[in-house]
């Protein structure tokens, strides 16, 4: 059996009305996203990559790139226009796009897991942080009151936020803890796919350094395998051992993280890893 | 009766049952079609009333719409037969169903309309019980968008309800729910079953009669269909508790007038300030009354 789990193909966003000339007329190359002709913005166009059991993939690029696009359509927060993702979960294959809204929702609840750059996306401020974890465990089927606070005890505890503040609205917590909740909150079903979408922007760098030591963590005693989204060259370094560099939508390198930062072979990439330093 | 209010019935023309036949068609479609689908709320074209909407125009067209010159009506009250909406309603019908018969005994009804509260004594199959219901959706506290309110109860996704229960608990260490408990019809729906209080909520569950629910503005019709699951919404391990009325020392308290320890009581304060208690279902108050005093007189 392969270790893959998850599989994309020619994943594709066009927002606004497409014209043929939509594609041919974007890109790096065309140094822009809107077509033209017509208008629309080519949000992500043809993005192809494999991600492996415990593997951390970085997608790095400008604002606009089409790096938060590609991950909100892998978790269902947007649609693609074309292409398709399977997703493998044990020996049982999904081809995630052709999957009705009750099976996208009840994936999206309990085999995949989001943190947000902005906490306010991810958790909800009305509740407490640990009825954040529950609401999370409340929609994977667990109708257990005493498991349900053992378990968000255990995850806060996990992501080094006190118990004693379980109980506490996240609007009074800091920005980091809010982060942490947050993390808390996609690993509460314990997925085996995990998106981060620029978690660390934002935050001071000993919190970021913390939050990043938290994730390399989890990945080692979990295996989960996890897809960041980042502009940050230090996050992708720090973390992921592949790479795939987007611009004006399209994938314009990709490879071993190493190999990107020491030897970039695109335009774009070599100026920005020489800004980063 | 006041002459001034009677309708016109002569120069109107006004047909049985004050609706016109083909809004008591589409009323009666819409409560096939409830009773076919146990908790979904069926949209209906909500009719004007001549009276306004809050006061029970759900329930009233949905008696209406079922009532015919064999029937025998029973119109409640907060268990009360006697109080303001139930004395109004039940004179409405009067006057627009010549030949239907009114009683305040809960046995003699075929039909009977209640706001807030299920009779004490148990219905049976020969009955209809139909419900004012002031907000139909269980999930509009958690949710204000109806569609996306459609999309959840399309995919029984009730876990933002629950999540309202957990910080519940979390806060006072027990539900603190006190009417409109959300309940699961058939393992499906989740409906509000109108203010009734907790202790009316377990009655719904298999019970004989059908019960109606009507709510007039929202223009929604649903259903527990006669011998139908309804579970309200718990954990695993919290189980669900009506009220016990029980005083400072654990005792049950009991109704001052008939003395009943098993019924719903309303709590009363007299002018002094003391607190006494009295069942909330005046008819099944006074039959317990009569039963002592024959009791008592044998």
């Amino acid at each position: 059996m392969s270790n893959k789990i998850l599989s994309v193909r020619g994943l594709s966003r066009i927002h606004g009305e497409q014209c043929p000339l939509c594609i041919s007329s974007t890109g790096p190359e065309h140094d822009t996203n809107m077509c033209s002709h017509c208008g629309s913005v080519v949000a992500a166009h043809d993005v192809n990559f494999d991600l492996y059991r415990g593997e951390i993939l970085g997608i790095i690029g400008e604002s606009g790139s089409g790096k938060s696009s590609t991950v909100k359509m892998l978790y269902f927060d947007d649609m693609p226009t074309a292409g398709s993702a399977t997703f493998y979960d044990g020996d049982v294959q999904h081809d995630m796009f052709a999957l009705n809204a009750a099976q996208q929702r009840s994936m999206r609840n309990k085999r995949f897991g989001m943190v947000y750059q902005n906490p306010h996306l991810g958790l909800n401020f009305q509740i407490s942080a640990g009825g954040n974890i529950a609401e999370r465990l409340l929609m994977s089927d667990l109708r257990h009151y005493v498991e349900i606070r053992t378990r968000a005890g255990d995850l806060l505890a996990r992501t080094e936020v006190s118990r004693a503040r379980m109980d506490q609205n996240p609007k009074t917590f800091s920005g980091g803890m809010q982060q942490r909740v947050q993390i808390a909150k996609a690993l509460a079903t314990q997925p085996p796919l995990l998106f981060l979408d620029e978690v660390t922007t934002g935050l001071d760098l000993s919190v970021q350094a913390a939050i990043l030591d938290l994730i390399l963590e989890i990945q080692h005693e979990l295996g989960t395998a996890m897809i960041v989204v980042t502009h940050d060259l230090g996050v992708i370094r720090l973390l992921a051992g592949r790479t795939l560099v987007m611009k004006h939508g399209r994938v314009i390198e990709s490879g071993l993280t190493d190999q990107i930062l020491e030897d970039p072979q695109h335009a774009y990439t070599q100026r920005l890893v020489a800004s980063a330093l | 009766m006041n002459a001034h209010y009677e309708l016109p019935l002569e120069d109107a023309g006004y047909s049985f049952g004050f609706l016109d036949e083909y809004a008591k068609k589409e009323v009666r479609r819409c409560i096939l079609k409830a009773i076919s689908i146990p908790g979904y709320q069926t949209p209906y074209a909500s009719r004007e009333m001549p009276m306004g909407r809050g006061f029970g125009t759900g329930g009233l067209q949905l008696t209406l719409s079922l009532i015919g010159e064999d029937d025998t009506l029973k119109v409640i009250d907060q268990g009360s037969d006697d109080s303001v909406n139930a004395v109004n309603l039940r004179q409405f019908v009067q006057l627009t169903c010549p030949g239907v018969d009114v009683t305040e005994k809960t046995q003699e009804a075929t039909l009977i309309q209640s706001r807030h509260r299920i009779p004490e004594k148990m219905l049976t199959e020969e009955q209809i019980l139909v419900l004012q219901v002031p907000y139909p959706d269980a999930l509009v506290v958690v949710e204000p968008s109806e569609a996306r309110r459609k999309v959840m109860h399309g995919e029984a996704d009730y876990s933002r309800l629950l999540v309202k229960l957990y910080e519940d608990v979390v806060r006072f260490d027990e539900i603190t729910i006190s009417h409109r408990y959300p309940t699961r019809i058939n393992g499906h729906y989740v409906i509000d079953p109108s203010p009734i209080p907790r202790w009316d909520v377990p009655r719904l569950h298999q019970s004989p009669a059908l019960v109606l629910l009507g709510a007039g503005r929202e223009k929604k019709i649903y259903a527990v269909p006669p011998y139908t699951v309804a579970e309200p919404l718990v954990f695993d391990d919290i189980a669900f508790r009506v009220e016990d009325f029980r005083d400072a020392n654990g005792q049950r308290i009991a109704c001052r007038c008939c003395g009943s320890t098993v019924s719903f009581l309303d709590e009363l304060i007299d002018d002094a300030g003391n607190i006494t208690h009295q069942c909330s279902d005046s008819t099944y108050c006074e039959e317990q009354q009569e039963t002592i005093s024959a009791r008592k007189r044998a």
